[in-house]
């Protein structure tokens, strides 16, 4: 081994898009290898659990550590990788706010196995078998790690010095990261976020916003957005106004509103709750003057109606992170 | 955060007694509904105690945040009283409020927190009858429906 500082990468509860973001450095990966010693990431190095074990603590410089937490086998990878890295960052979205994997925060685990296991359409299972955690066999004892009641983000079971946000996070981003560590230029504040920027995704997207008034809502396959005009004011529920820039806004730039990946803005802990605060201010059902309670009430609904799936589209990044956390008395 | 609502809002909540008693937070606007509440209290109308009341210029300030942080913070229910349409003092701060609360509560709904638990009416400045009865009301309502227990 070299004496290189020490890098590592980890899924946890993820798709692997943290990891081709990485690779998406392309060329620039040698650089990486240049000033790093990459020691572990099952995804890309044969490397194993057993090796990260044998090291000294804090042996690591930095660990990359994507996915959320569903499984004991994630929670103990944590604390592991925890106890051996010197700054450990969660890296994307699902280990900073939950993510995609977070949904399942609105099931309880009991709906979650049955659905899985048992009531699919696609499920052949005659036997009716759902994982255990302890399972006896002729041969002796098969273990499988538990499944928590709640994906749970990183820093919910351990701590975490810096956040990058981003499903995934945006290549450019991690490369600003890895020059300025490599530059050794001082880190911020523990617990900042990183490689994103602090304002909302509006600010980096080159539509044209003005007066915002949404009188209805559109599914993204109903209509053909202008090219120009910002999507939200045509009525398609863009996430930008309630998320972190730092992406380049990528999506709204592709005809797409933005879904939200980069997750709450400085200074805002539930992305959701300041969607619907956002979105609120900017619902016109008419003049209200003179109108009766029951009246303005019904032109409300109406509006709403139109929104298929409220946490789907306010928390599609952010449930296990966002202040309820999922649903309650599931 | 650290307005000066959120700071309200960590010392209204606490305690529980052993016998059921629902605990509110009531947002007040400080023009229409506060001064109904003070109506209400003046007049002696008689009225269950169970609401904290957090006085704030104006129901348009209420940041969703604030509501779902009561509920996480031990709150059975969160009451929102605004003035009546067309009343505000802001022009339409209430309406802000009432299309925020609309939202929200399919939201909380979602969440598994019943729409009843998060409700918002108009009371104007005179109305103190109405304050006693929208409270009385709002207090029935979340007795019946139990204690809010968030399992985080």
């Amino acid at each position: 081994m070299s004496d290189k500082p020490k890098l590592a990468m980890y899924w946890a509860a993820s798709c692997g898009g943290c990891e081709v973001s990485l690779l998406n450095l392309h060329e620039k990966l040698l650089e990486v290898e240049a000033s790093f010693d990459f020691v572990f990431c099952p995804c890309l190095i044969d490397t194993k659990k057993s090796d990260i074990e044998a090291m000294p603590d804090k042996s690591i410089a930095i660990t990359l550590f994507n996915g959320a937490i569903r499984t004991e086998e994630n929670a103990e990878m944590a604390h592991l990788l925890r106890k051996k890295s010197q700054i450990l960052i969660a890296f994307g979205s699902c280990a900073s706010e939950g993510c995609v994997p977070g949904l399942a925060n609105l099931y309880s685990k009991q709906a979650i196995l049955k659905t899985v296991y048992l009531d699919n359409p696609t499920i052949d299972n005659p036997g009716n078998t759902v994982p255990v955690t302890s399972c006896d066999v002729p041969e002796g004892t098969l273990t499988l790690p538990a499944f928590f009641d709640r994906v749970q983000t990183l820093s919910q079971v351990t701590d975490v010095d810096y956040t990058i946000p981003g499903c995934p996070p945006e290549s450019h981003q991690v490369w600003a990261v890895v020059v300025s560590v490599v530059n050794g230029t001082k880190l911020p504040q523990l617990g900042s976020v990183i490689g994103a920027g602090c304002l909302s995704v509006c600010d980096e997207c080159p539509r044209v916003k003005e007066d915002k008034k949404i009188t209805s809502f559109h599914r993204t396959w109903e209509i053909i957005p202008e090219p120009e005009k910002c999507l939200l004011e045509q009525g398609l529920i863009c996430m930008g106004i309630a998320t972190r820039d730092g992406c380049g806004a990528p999506c709204p730039q592709a005809n797409m509103p933005c879904s939200g990946c980069y997750g709450p803005p400085e200074g805002v802990s539930d992305q959701g709750a300041k969607m619907v605060s956002a979105l609120g201010s900017i619902l016109d059902i008419g003049d209200s003057k003179g109108r009766s309670d029951e009246e303005i009430a019904a032109r409300l609904e109406s509006l709403l109606d139109a929104i298929p799936d409220y946490i789907g589209t306010f928390y599609m990044y952010s449930l296990p992170g966002s202040i309820i956390g999922g649903r309650v008395n599931k | 955060m650290s307005t000066s609502a959120d700071f309200l809002l960590e010392s209204s909540v606490s305690d529980f007694s052993a016998e059921y008693e629902p605990r509110i937070i009531g947002f007040l606007c400080n023009w229409c509904s506060y001064a109904g509440a003070d109506r209400a209290g003046a007049s002696q109308t008689t009225y269950p105690p169970n609401v904290s009341i957090i006085k704030i210029m104006c129901t348009g300030r209420i940041d969703p945040q604030f509501i779902l942080k009561a509920f996480a913070s031990g709150a059975d229910g969160v009451i929102i009283l605004a003035c009546p349409p067309g009343d505000c003092h802001y022009k339409e701060g209430n309406l802000r409020a009432a299309q925020r609360h609309s939202l929200l509560a399919r939201v909380l709904e979602q969440m598994g927190i019943e729409r009843e638990r998060c409700r918002f009416d108009y009371v104007s400045a005179g109305d103190g009858n109405k304050y006693a009865q929208v409270i009385t009301d709002m207090v029935d309502t979340v007795r019946h429906l139990g204690p809010l227990s968030l399992s985080n």
